[in-house]
């Protein structure tokens, strides 16, 4: 098998445990955006990423971490506009989206020399994660494991009815806050595998793809990681034997299993 | 009997529209209230000025004696059916069980008593068949009685309901009324709908809200009276004249 043998190259096995971490995030999280409906809120905290990963080229530390206080920051503000009203939440997801993304384009230019592997935060590059971040997101995995294990059922009736949750006395605030830090920290995970601009399709794809076929929200957590190691593993098989953008491939391969999964739940 | 609901001179604006204007309104214990309105016109904002989910623009809002957020707890409220993603992956025992959640705190887990509870709810509104079937499956009817059974399981002193019939056929309209009036000799009922017909023959009391509130009293009367008496501009849904509409409000007293 191509597979098999591509796994004796260190970089390939780092891809598939990226993949893997990376799954973990998106699989829970993704349900959850999806359940919510907040998927375009997903896509403004992740393209302000771009804002953090452009301070970490200017102020040579990594990335990585720019990343995670950037999405972490622009949680913390969309929950606060939401709150405090004043703009639509609509309005503020673009603005932040724009901002995120235009901090990063300028603080990449004032950075001296020219900025190497940009390509890999926009698209991704799962084929280069070095080992130190497949700890950081094992990390991040587990604290979003913990996080979800513990406000379950806080999530699933916030998510069904607000008014209600609030009316018994959940404090549906910090519920969603904490909701909106969970999606940042499946962004910065994201970011390896498919870069900025495509983390929304991991964070939605394969969660609507387990929609179709359970009906707990637990089940869809479990199924959507599935799903996403599955597409993630032929995404990085694909591009390894086309040699074609691994990040692209794998949001395709997402998509068109979306669409035939989508097509035979109508036949049958 | 004690006074369990004052509002006092409560105006809500959403910027310069005004949806309730300058209500005063008292409920006392076991009380079954039925507000009556056209669509729009301030019912749904009542009950969320009531749970305090709305704060009022000016005036005074007094329930259990507390303020409405002290009070939350004790209320029970039943939203519009009409509002849910029938999409969504939860449950009936799931969404009974968010009832329970204001009381575990937010880092414990359902127990054997919310359970319990969550199954009386249920077997009280017949609905404990069904307790594993997606919401999304359910008819209209049977999604209002897993609310019903979700607001129960709060053990409410005041049960809030909105448009309870909106989406019920004819005899199960009539059961949930026999439900809601044996629910009525423990709870204090407050319910709004825009649909008259049903709600006048159970109700004890009847208020007309269409941004004002208008009358409140007791609702024993018919055909001529009714509209006479209400004086609203509502769509009155009742055996020997459906939807008919009643004149414009006369303004003031």
């Amino acid at each position: 098998m191509i597979l098999w043998e591509a796994l004796q190259y260190e970089f390939m096995r780092n891809a598939l445990l990226a993949g893997i971490l990376a799954s973990i995030a998106c699989g829970i999280v993704g349900a959850l955006v999806v359940v919510r409906k907040m998927s375009m809120i997903s896509g403004g905290i992740s393209h302000a990423a771009f804002g953090g990963i452009g301070l970490g080229y200017l102020l040579g530390f990594d990335p990585l971490y720019g990343a995670l206080a950037f999405t972490t920051a622009s949680a913390v503000i969309m929950g606060f506009i939401r709150e405090r009203m004043g703009i639509s939440e609509d309005s503020a997801i673009g603005i932040i989206w724009v901002t995120g993304m235009s901090l990063g384009v300028i603080l990449i230019g004032l950075s001296p020399g020219y900025a190497p592997d940009l390509f890999s935060y926009l698209f991704g590059s799962i084929l280069a994660v070095p080992s130190s971040d497949l700890i950081v997101m094992a990390v991040l995995d587990a604290v979003i494991l913990v996080i979800v294990y513990f406000l379950y059922e806080e999530f699933l009736a916030v998510s069904f009815d607000e008014d209600f949750a609030k009316a018994s006395g959940v404090p549906t605030e910090r519920v969603y806050l904490i909701l909106l830090s969970l999606v940042a920290l499946t962004v910065v995970i994201l970011i390896r595998v498919v870069g900025v601009i495509l983390v929304i399709a991991m964070l939605t794809v394969p969660a609507v793809t387990a929609l179709q076929f359970s009906r707990r929200l637990n089940e869809i957590m479990l199924l959507s990681s599935i799903l996403s190691i599955i597409f993630t593993v032929e995404g990085l098989w694909f591009s390894y034997i086309f040699n074609i953008p691994s990040g692209a491939t794998i949001v395709l391969v997402s998509v068109v299993t979306f669409l035939l999964a989508s097509a035979l739940k109508k036949i049958f | 009997m004690s006074e369990v609901i004052r509002l006092e001179n409560v105006w809500v604006k959403y910027g310069d529209i005004v949806v309730l204007e300058d209500i005063n309104l008292s409920i006392y214990e076991y009380d079954f209230l039925g507000i009556i309105g056209p669509n729009g016109g301030g019912k749904t904002t009542l009950l969320k000025v009531i749970l305090g989910l709305i704060k009022p623009t000016r005036g005074k809002v007094t329930v259990l004696g507390d303020t409405p957020e002290e009070s939350r707890r004790y209320v029970g409220y039943v939203p519009q059916v009409t509002l849910f993603d029938r999409e969504f992956p939860a449950t009936v025992l799931d969404v009974v069980l968010m009832g329970r959640l204001g009381r575990k705190g937010i880092l414990g887990r359902y127990g054997k008593e919310d359970l319990k509870v969550a199954y009386e709810a249920l077997e009280s509104v017949e609905m404990l068949e069904l307790k594993d079937r997606r919401v999304g499956e359910l008819s209209g009817g049977q999604l209002q009685r897993v609310l019903l059974a979700r607001a129960l399981v709060t053990d409410p002193k005041i049960l809030l309901l909105d448009e309870p019939t909106a989406s019920v056929d004819e005899p199960t309209k009539t059961n949930l009324y026999e439900l809601l009036k044996k629910i009525n000799n423990k709870v204090t009922i407050v319910l709004v709908s825009h649909d008259m017909g049903v709600i006048s023959s159970y109700v004890e009391k009847i208020a007309c809200l269409n941004r004002r509130l208008f009358y409140h009293g007791s609702p024993e009367m018919e055909g001529r009276a009714v509209e006479e008496t209400y004086q609203c501009p509502i769509y009155l849904i009742a055996h020997g004249f459906p939807h008919r509409v009643l004149k414009k409000h006369k303004r003031g007293k």
